[in-house]
């Protein structure tokens, strides 16, 4: 049987692309395909990525810009159909731009850009996404300037009831507290689902933490995508 | 043409023997735009003038080296038919004046000259000197510089994984900025700059050029005065958007065979990529300016030839591969213009609107640029002995590891994106040197920055060839095979005999040490006139060491596990004129630490063999550098959260001497097992001495003497930096 295709979409100014494909590749036995933003068409589509990244330059403000793209168009058509999308720092930035996640990603609390390792605690395992996650907290990277959740109090009580917030900062041994939370982000939310579940956007970074040595987590969050294709 | 006056020609920097010599070449009067031209291309900046003669006698080539100095970039092979591209810059003057800006073009720039031979970049470095954090400016230089490095390189992508970052009060008005950058080529897929083929197509892409940075070349070949924040125009502006672009277009284009020959727009934009590219490939030119795309209306030639705006390139394109060229830089959505092309005329011959507005022979104006000897002298020094104290040694360790220059730069580290590209294995704080993984292979590459600003003021020659040395010592500290070097040189003004004695001694300097090391330099870059009513900056030449990792699981860096021994290689005197130690107590009189390059060539030796052939005993390994044997063990303690027991020496009359001192050529070994390590140290005639135990406590202690928690040591060593810019 041929292997499956997963489709990456790239922006002028995407830079986790390659990183991706190789974790994609390494752990979930399908081939990989980049869609330039430009392109009105998404053959394979039983699976979605997108990258992180500075699409346009963050110009304007993160992923603003990327949600006028034709490739982006497509992307919420199939959204619709329940394919499963995944969009990664940028990629999450450009999903709530795009208002297929709730809310919007803000300037971190410090005003700087943050990059470092940080502990993340699987807040549920009921989404198509973190159910066949092995551990209950994993460690990333994240690497952002602009991470700090935000959403009106409404909408996050609608999060939380509906069970949508997937990941939460924490610290090693899973405390989710104020000091663990590196960007501000209201309830310490590092990721979260739309109401269907077939949209996940998060912050931190699990394809940068295939073969590293400080952490390889990112291979227990790729395995646990496999049975979705 | 209007006739050119005195005070045009000084107002470009040109000497009036300088314009003598244009008259000569010539054989007429130049005009506004030729002289234009001349100013930036004979500045000191683009021509070296002060330091060509000097830069010649260093070692440039080696068993792995591929390309030395001249071209963009220098070149190194690292096996398997990979090659590095790597070099080092500064951006020293536009970042005193707008650090942010400044900061990040630098980056941009270094990353170009690395891109535009074909390579991608793997890895961003930077060596940073700041004045006193006293000094009302320091705080937003600080703030700024940093931002405007991890802006730039975040965006484009590539991890910036290294540096140093110093603060002294002789660069209180004259920061240094000083940006590295690495990157990955085949060795067959290498391009450069040297223009063939009459006829062929000169194609412009990149940003518009406007009118940002006009004569930055020649404003960083002077000193400042009262009026140096007027040069504000004269720093460009950067767009690492574009330079993402840039660099992917480029990338693409480069597997297509339509390439002849390419070269970034830097400094002097296009006049000195045209120059530089034509006298290389000894051609001549034809340029329609009138087709450069424009940011702003109306430019003249001259501004258009004189501009500095970044994320520019020039290439000559195969004619048959004009139309696909265009293509892909379209899709990339970046200008791509064919502005001109080659021809054998030998001149560079200038249009605008169809009429000739200048006329210059290429090789003459290269070839022919100013070389001089300058005479050099030695100041003499006043010996100012100040009455000083001794500092308790627990309080001298406290205090140093809580000041500017010892404390944990996690404020600064954070903020650059490290493990973009996934194949960071450690950044500078865990290890002698930064290292970063070959994509898909079991190898890597270290790379550190060194120089010791202090060392180098005192004795040029020697600290230079310090540098070098703790350059090399970084990289197999971190268990790599060094392989070459590229140096930063940043002095003031060259026309002072005792700063032009500090360059000559400083290159002696690193000439000898490269000589011996067999360290070769395959880049470098020289930044002059750091300087500011009459006060110079301490000579500081910085040096940036490559070497290569075979495999992977060699890599060390900072690690102790408990019970671990740890050993030092190399002979301690107990040195502490000029050492961080004789600093924080107010004396700061004397010379550095004599270098034994034989001695280190030994240690150095010994350590890569024992690392490579018995890995499995060591733990961790680390350098003895400033701030001596305490600070180096303390670091240990820190980086792991581990405590450990410190013996005393034999002679316990010079605990400081021992503690404190900067003896060269020295390791720190953590050892798991010492059996085999004792007997192949005897074998090899390396000197030895059991320092530490690594402790089930949390306690760094020092036998008989005192007992700082690991937990205090972690609290005073992350305060300063969060302490001094408020967050």
């Amino acid at each position: 049987m041929p292997k499956k295709v997963v489709s990456i979409i790239v922006f002028p100014g995407s830079n986790c692309d390659r990183d991706l494909a190789i974790a994609i590749q390494k752990h979930l036995n399908v081939k990989t395909e980049y869609i330039w933003h430009n392109e009105a068409k998404i053959k394979h589509h039983e699976m979605i990525f997108i990258p992180g990244g500075f699409s346009f330059g963050d110009y304007l403000r993160a992923g603003i810009l990327a949600t006028k793209s034709p490739a982006i168009k497509e992307v919420i058509n199939f959204s619709k159909k329940g394919v499963p999308i995944i969009g990664i720092c940028n990629g999450f930035q450009i999903l709530t731009e795009c208002k297929l996640l709730e809310g919007s990603l803000l300037v971190n609390k410090n005003q700087l850009f943050i990059c470092k390792d940080i502990f993340l605690k699987i807040e549920n395992k009921k989404s198509i996404f973190s159910k066949n996650i092995k551990k209950d907290i994993l460690k990333f990277p994240i690497a952002h300037g602009q991470g700090n959740y935000y959403a009106s109090k409404d909408s996050l009580k609608k999060l939380e009831d509906n069970e949508q917030v997937i990941f939460r900062y924490c610290s090693n041994k899973g405390s989710v507290k104020n000091k663990n939370n590196p960007n501000g982000s209201l309830n310490n939310i590092a990721g979260i689902t739309n109401k269907k579940k077939n949209i996940l956007g998060m912050m931190p970074h699990p394809e940068r933490a295939i073969s590293d040595k400080s952490t390889a987590d990112g291979n227990i969050f790729f395995e646990g995508l496999k049975e979705l294709l | 043409m209007s006739k050119i006056s005195k005070e045009v020609i000084e107002n470009h920097g040109i000497s009036l023997a300088e314009f003598n010599m244009i008259l000569k070449i010539i054989k007429r009067e130049p005009n506004l735009l030729e002289l234009g031209i001349f100013s930036v291309m004979w500045s000191e900046h683009c021509s070296y003038k002060s330091t060509k003669k000097w830069l010649k006698t260093l070692p440039t080539s080696g068993k792995r080296v591929i390309c030395g100095p001249g071209e963009n970039a220098g070149i190194v092979d690292i096996d398997d038919g990979d090659a590095l591209v790597f070099k080092m810059e500064s951006h020293n003057h536009p970042s005193f004046i707008e650090p942010y800006q400044g900061a990040a073009t630098g980056v941009g720039g270094i990353m170009r000259d690395v891109f535009t031979m074909g390579a991608r970049p793997i890895a961003n470095l930077n060596s940073l000197r700041f004045g006193d954090p006293k000094h009302p400016k320091t705080k937003s230089l600080l703030t700024g510089v940093v931002k405007g490095i991890g802006d730039y390189g975040n965006c484009v992508g590539i991890p910036t994984i290294g540096g140093e970052c110093f603060f002294h009060k002789c660069y209180n008005n004259n920061i240094l900025v000083n940006a590295m950058c690495v990157g990955l080529v085949k060795k067959n897929k290498i391009f450069y700059s040297t223009a063939k083929g009459v006829g062929n197509p000169i194609i412009y892409v990149g940003s518009k050029t406007g009118r940002d940075g006009i004569h930055g070349a020649t404003m960083a070949s002077a000193e400042f005065d009262d009026k140096t924040q007027d040069n504000r125009p004269q720093v460009q502006v950067g767009d690492p958007f574009i330079e993402k672009l840039l660099l992917e277009s480029c990338q693409e284009i480069m597997k297509q065979d339509a390439i002849i020959a390419i070269q970034d727009m830097g400094a002097a934009g296009l006049t000195s990529s045209s120059f530089e590219m034509a006298s290389k490939g000894s051609c001549g030119v034809k340029l329609n300016l009138d087709k450069v795309p424009c940011r702003e209306e109306k430019m003249s030639p001259y501004e258009i030839m004189l501009s500095e705006t970044q994320e520019r390139m020039l290439m000559i394109i195969k004619p048959n591969k004009k139309k696909l060229t265009l293509e892909v830089f379209k899709k990339w959505g970046l200008d791509a213009v064919e502005i001109g092309n080659l021809t054998d005329s030998g001149d560079m011959e200038l249009f605008f609107n169809k009429k000739m507005v200048g006329k210059l022979p290429i090789k003459p104006l290269a070839d022919m640029s100013p070389e001089y000897n300058r005479p050099a002298k030695k100041l003499k020094k006043n010996k100012l002995k100040k009455k000083y104290k001794d500092i308790p040694i627990h309080h001298a360790l406290l205090k140093m590891i809580s000041g500017p220059n010892h404390s944990s730069k996690k404020w600064i580290y954070e903020q650059y994106d490290r493990s973009v590209m996934g194949d960071t294995l450690m950044s500078s704080e865990q290890s002698d040197a930064a290292i970063v993984r070959i994509h898909d292979t079991n190898k890597a590459i270290a790379i550190t920055c060194d120089c010791n600003p202090i060392f180098c003021n005192s004795d040029p020659k020697l600290g230079s060839a310090i540098g070098v040395a703790e350059s090399w010592r970084n990289l197999i500290a971190s268990g790599a095979e060094p392989i070459a070097i590229t140096d930063n040189l940043n002095f003031g003004n060259p026309e002072k005999e005792h700063i032009m004695f500090q360059i000559k001694e400083s290159i002696k300097g690193i000439k000898m040490a490269c000589d011996y090391l067999k360290f070769p330099v395959v880049s470098g870059n020289v930044s002059l006139y750091n300087e500011t009513k009459k006060k110079s900056i301490f000579p500081t030449p910085v040096i940036g060491g490559v070497g290569l990792i075979n495999k992977t699981e060699n890599i060390k860096g900072f690690k102790i596990n408990l019970d671990d021994k740890i050993f030092i290689i190399g002979d301690s005197y107990g040195h502490l004129e000029l050492s961080e130690y004789n600093r924080i107590c107010g004396n700061n009189d004397g010379t550095p630490p004599p270098l034994n390059l034989k001695i280190e060539y030994k240690n150095g030796m010994f350590v890569k063999k024992f690392l490579k052939d018995y890995g499995d005993l060591v733990t961790g390994c680390h350098d003895i550098s400033d701030g001596g044997l305490l600070l180096a063990l303390a670091e240990l303690c820190i980086s792991n959260k581990k405590g450990m027991k410190i013996k005393l020496p034999k002679n316990t009359k010079k605990l400081k001497e021992w503690f404190f001192g900067e003896d060269q050529s020295r390791y720190l070994l953590v050892l798991n097992s010492t059996d085999d390590f004792k007997r192949i140290a005897k074998k090899n005639k390396v000197k030895i001495s059991e320092v530490a135990i690594v402790e089930n406590t949390d306690n760094f202690i020092v036998e008989d003497n005192f007992k700082i928690p690991i937990k205090k040591l972690i609290k005073y060593n992350n305060s300063w930096y969060k302490k001094f810019v408020d967050i």
